[in-house]
């Protein structure tokens, strides 16, 4: 009894005492300028494990690429590059987001990767100064919200969306059948083209995430004798998808957005999938500028993906502000605001909203050979 | 609301629902074969059905199967596909019993601790399957088992082929081998536990564990024996799926156990007959609710009328039983 | 090997249950005062391993989330743990204490959630439509406490609605009409766009302050802290009201209706109605903690409320120890804490947290921390196999 009684005691004490240590510190503190003349901290955050990792890490892969050779070119310039991996869950990116802006040494932010986890965090980013380069948030309202320190390297879906709705008309589509997975990616770029398609639209159906078997879908398709299908989704449904179409004698032509830009499309509808388009802003790798797809290629032994030249332009900002002797958040934030300089997959120069100049989006359409995804056409934008 | 499209094609959809169900019914019956003996949820079951479509991956993608082989080969193909699917998933489902739930019966444990045990059990499978397979095969099996998590093609063993016609409804060369396949092997089984010696063993701890153990009956051969028959069973489905779907990925294995499952409460689990009906009648349900609004409600609509029916019909439609209804 | 294991396990518990008994033995004051001085321990919990002036304490500080290389926010981390162990300690009611098995419980959280974001949020379709309906300005939207009581209210209310007609039905049977509605309730809110916004989720869900704002005083956006104490005093006050529940009444009738529903209804507890309370209350506290943690993140889809999560809220309270509070809130920070401290195992998480899981299910099915009447029943239970070896 009596030594529980000390016990008790003593950890009250210790209590006491830590509370009364502590004092009123922040954990954050820290300088608010990086250590000597050049160089910095950014952030790059998002879905780095997890079921749709694949789609991410491109473009991380990207970003890294731009700071390992900007460190190799400029030993007195060092920038590092802090991942911070939220497996696409905005509840998770939130704190991170709290970490990140609470911690004055990064100066800025690439990401999000995703929409939601974009549009959860924006307020704070924008609260803390840092400015927030997205290379895959493509959702169209992101940019409308009145947020001023979010920019995007990226068209967003209204402008593949009428991308698409152009290249359905240059080939006579006279009725076009919608399906999205119901995911704010797929069904927000189906909902854009929808509009856009008029009198061409034959009918529409949403499809869940990780269903795999489409009949439904399938006879609806064909009871609208549809010429073309438009997917909005990911290849997890689709490549199911495709392959129950033409295993049931659907000839319709087949249409994806990005998210299709993925070799497990082609692979995991064995064969379904020869001759379907898919629509990608990003420019095929023997267009991109420099080096870039062949540097991609080299250090990580496969072709850069979806987003991954929009990695490297995110960080390629970020970069040359650095470069330009930029040091605090303001500072690197209206510089971000004001570039203009041609980038791996564009030419890069944001609009008031941090939309890239929609004049400068290139969108590509290219077309499923045997396992490969090779180039097709430039697709005009309206 | 596209009444039209339901009423105006009901055949078709009727038969899209039976090949739909047939799937469900064959992974049911592991549900309501353990069920019915040892009353615990086998959660993990739905991964014994993954593991079965892995390995019809594996040995396919071993033989260099390609795209629509001349039928002979295709016979042979979908046979030995067959043989390993089920011993695959027939040797998880036993693993399984011997490494998690023995342990657990010995302490007469209740049945939440099975639950989830098995649902840990699951975890472990899933991310087995889609972290470290495509890690370990990566080098020495290059692109057998795709990227980690990642959906894997299969080739197509069947050219899918309209066989016959009866008044607009078509009927597939694949839905009929699915169907069929389906009957026969739940047919084969509803013998096995109703006409053999081994099944009146089965029935036997079914009813009474303790009668059984006083009338000679190796209780732990019995469990044995009911995974083993249920993990052959989800085998069967693992190969039906690979020939009509033909992809698999390490994570299909949920939303379909869920399904079968709800397959299995609806007909009555711890029924074999019932999960054969619940099979059906829920794959009919989710194309006429799919045809009905879309398909985003398919799910909704499954488990509404899975409520509905349990409101009626407390222990499913045909009530549980696995022989005879226990006390 | 296994046998070592649980040997030492076996110790464990003997030294766990000690302090237990020690614990129940000391007098009051020393009680309440070793309360107080916890609960002073939990609000100080952010400054953990801190001292002023920028020094830290080496083992402590170690346990912070953010003294690893892309470590997530100490504060932020906590606030999740909070929240977590709120979920369950309102899931502990349902399957602690009622016995019932609820794998639909995200399904509360996800409706506690919307509520705030429906009704307080500017960006919701349906306070666009009071706004036109009425002619009310655009910045109008509910007050964050009257979301609160309105979120309490739904929750209730549809844990009565699911109850009523599902609760007459056996233990499995409800698992899985409950796992059903959790999904149902998921898809609803991803597919009515007109109410929900669908998959784009709902941003600027408001805090106390009203909504998110770098003007706010306390309930900022970059400290996450003030959110962290909310969630605690939540807590707090959560935990004493389930516990005095817990000694009342009530909780007697729970006991009763778990541990032999026909014979509690022969004494004239009539199990129906029990059950229907337990439901509702755990509705309720789902609700509330879904509703903290919309307010929290400003921003909620469809994809949160996955059937997973609902599944792994399970696991929490009986890994922790279905039944005992302390134990179940054990069972939710180390579900919550683990995977942010330990990111260097990553892609792998889940594959440990499936064999952790089988582990101490395995070794130990009573959970971390056992409630002592629930060892008891599970002791009885072995003994029974053991006399009895053919009994399933």
């Amino acid at each position: 009894m009596r030594r529980s009684y000390v016990r008790v005691l003593g950890a009250a004490a210790i209590a006491v005492a830590m509370v009364g240590a502590a004092g009123c510190q922040d954990s954050g503190g820290g300088d608010s300028t990086a250590s000597g003349d050049c160089g910095g901290k950014i952030a790059i955050f998002g879905a780095f494990t997890g079921d749709n990792a694949g789609l991410v890490l491109p473009s991380l892969n990207g970003a890294k690429l731009a700071v390992k050779q900007h460190n190799e070119k400029n030993p007195d310039c060092k920038v590092t590059l802090q991942e911070f991996d939220t497996q696409g869950d905005p509840a998770v990116a939130t704190p991170f987001a709290n970490q990140i802006a609470g911690d004055n040494s990064f100066l800025g932010v690439i990401g999000g990767h995703f929409s939601g986890e974009s549009d959860a965090t924006m307020p704070i980013y924008q609260a803390a100064g840092l400015a927030m380069v997205s290379p895959s948030a493509t959702r169209t309202d992101l940019t409308q919200k009145g947020n001023t320190s979010f920019f995007r390297v990226v068209g967003h879906d209204g402008t593949q969306a009428g991308a698409v709705a152009t290249y359905l008309k240059s080939q006579n589509a006279a009725k076009v059948f919608l399906i999205d997975d119901g995911s704010a990616y797929g069904a927000g770029i189906t909902a854009e083209l929808g509009k856009n398609l008029g009198a061409t639209l034959a009918g529409t159906d949403k499809i869940q995430e990780k269903q795999s078997q489409f009949d439904a879908t399938v006879s609806k398709i064909k009871s609208a004798q549809a010429d073309f299908v438009f997917y909005g989704g990911y290849t997890r449904e689709a490549a199911p998808l495709v392959k129950q179409m033409r295993a049931a004698g659907v000839q319709a032509k087949f249409v994806g957005p990005d998210g299709l830009y993925d070799p497990a499309f082609p692979q995991g509808a064995s064969g379904g999938a020869e001759g379907a388009i898919i629509t990608c802003p990003c420019l095929p790798a023997d267009k991109a500028g420099g080096t870039f797809s062949a540097d991609y290629q080299k250090e990580y032994g496969q072709a850069p993906g979806s987003y991954g030249a929009e990695g490297f332009d995110g960080a390629q900002i970020y970069l040359d502000a650095f470069k330009d002797g930029k040091k605090t958040r303001a500072d690197i934030l209206a510089y971000v605001k004001s570039y203009d300089k041609q980038g791996v997959s564009k030419y890069i120069k944001f609009d008031d909203k941090g939309d890239v100049d929609p004049s400068k989006v290139v969108i590509w359409a290219y077309q499923i050979k045997g396992t490969e995804i090779s180039a097709l056409q430039e697709l005009k934008l309206s | 609301m596209n009444f039209d499209e339901l009423f105006g094609h009901l055949g078709q959809h009727t038969v899209d629902g039976l090949s739909k169900g047939a799937i469900y019914a064959l992974i049911a019956l592991g549900y309501t074969l353990v069920y019915g003996v040892l009353r615990l949820i086998n959660f993990a079951h739905s991964e014994v059905f993954m593991v079965g479509t892995f390995a019809v991956l594996g040995v396919w993608t071993a033989l260099g199967v390609e795209n629509n082989p001349p039928i002979g080969q295709a016979v042979l193909f979908l046979v030995i596909g067959l043989v390993v699917a089920a011993l695959a998933s027939g040797g998880t489902a036993l693993a399984i019993e011997r490494i998690a739930y023995r342990p657990l019966r010995r302490k007469n444990a209740p049945p939440l601790i099975f639950l989830i045990t098995a649902i840990g059990l699951s975890l472990v499978l899933v991310e087995v399957f889609g972290l470290l397979l495509p890690d370990v095969a990566g080098g020495a099996l290059p692109s057998m088992f795709g990227r980690a998590r990642q959906i894997v093609g299969m080739p197509t063993i069947l050219k899918q082929e309209t066989l016959f016609e009866i008044g607009g409804t078509q009927i597939t060369n694949i839905q009929l081998i699915v169907f069929v396949c389906a009957v026969v092997m739940m047919a084969l089984l509803d013998w096995f536990i109703n006409r053999t010696r081994y099944g009146r063993g089965v029935r036997a701890v079914a009813q009474n564990p303790e009668t059984a153990a006083l009338m000679g009956v190796n209780q732990e051969r019995v469990i044995m024996l009911i995974f083993v028959l249920g993990g052959i069973m989800a085998g069967a489905a693992a190969l039906l799926w690979s020939m009509r779907f033909g992809f698999t990925q390490n994570s299909i294995g949920f939303v379909l156990g869920l399904k079968a499952f709800t397959a299995a409460v609806l007909g009555g689990i711890g029924n074999l007959r019932g999960a054969l009906v619940g099979g059906l009648f829920l794959g009919i349900v989710e194309v006429y609710g799919a045809t009905l609004l879309s398909s985003q409600w398919e799910d909704v609509i499954a488990f509404v009328v899975l409520v509905v029916v349990l409101m009626f019909r407390p222990t499913g439609l045909l009530g549980e039983s696995l022989g005879r209804a226990r006390a | 090997m296994i046998d070592k294991i649980r040997n030492a396990d076996r110790r464990r518990i003997g030294a766990i249950t000690a302090v237990g008994d020690r614990w129940r033995a000391l007098p009051k004051w020393q009680r309440i005062l070793g309360v107080v001085a916890f609960v002073v321990f939990l609000y100080h919990l952010p400054w953990l391993g801190k001292l002023p002036g920028g020094l830290i304490i080496p083992g402590l500080n170690d346990l912070r989330t953010d003294s690893i290389t892309g470590g997530n926010n100490w504060a932020g981390v906590l606030f999740v743990c909070a929240i977590y162990v709120l979920v369950a300690v309102g899931l502990n009611v349902v399957v602690g204490l009622a016995g019932l098995l609820d794998l639909g419980y995200i399904g509360f959280f996800a409706i506690g959630a919307y509520s705030v974001a429906l009704f307080g949020s500017v960006n919701s379709p349906v306070v666009k439509w009071f706004q036109r309906e009425f002619d009310l300005p655009e910045t109008w939207a509910v007050t964050w406490a009257i979301c609160l009581f309105i979120a309490i209210v739904l929750t209730l209310i549809s844990g009565v609605l699911l109850g009523w007609p599902t609760l007459r039905l056996r233990g499995d049977y409800l698992a899985i009409v409950t796992l059903g509605f959790g999904e149902i309730i998921r898809i609803v809110a991803r597919n009515s766009e007109n109410i929900t916004n669908g998959p784009q989720g709902i941003s600027a869900i408001p805090g106390p302050e009203g909504p998110p704002s770098a003007d706010n005083q306390v309930f900022g956006l970059i400290d996450a802290r003030p959110w962290y104490w909310l969630a605690i005093t939540a807590v707090l006050l959560m935990v004493f009201a389930v516990r005095r529940l817990e000694h009342s009444r009530v909780g007697r009738a729970w006991l009763a209706v778990r541990e032999d529903e026909d014979a509690a209804a022969v004494m004239g507890v009539y199990p129906f109605k029990f059950k229907l309370w337990a439901f509702a209350i755990g509705a309720a506290l789902g609700g509330l903690a879904g509703f903290l943690f919309a307010s929290r993140n400003a921003f909620i889809d469809p994809t949160q409320f996955n059937v997973n999560l609902s599944i792994l809220f399970v696991a929490m309270v009986v890994v922790g120890g279905s039944g005992n509070m302390v134990g179940v809130s054990l069972g939710a920070v180390l579900l919550a804490y683990l995977p942010e401290r330990f990111r260097e195992i990553a892609d792998y998480r889940w594959l440990a947290f499936g064999l952790a899981m089988v582990l101490v299910m395995i070794l130990r099915p009573q959970g971390l921390i056992p409630s002592r009447r629930r060892t008891r029943e599970l002791k009885d239970r072995a003994a029974e196999a053991e006399e009895a070896p053919a009994h399933v």
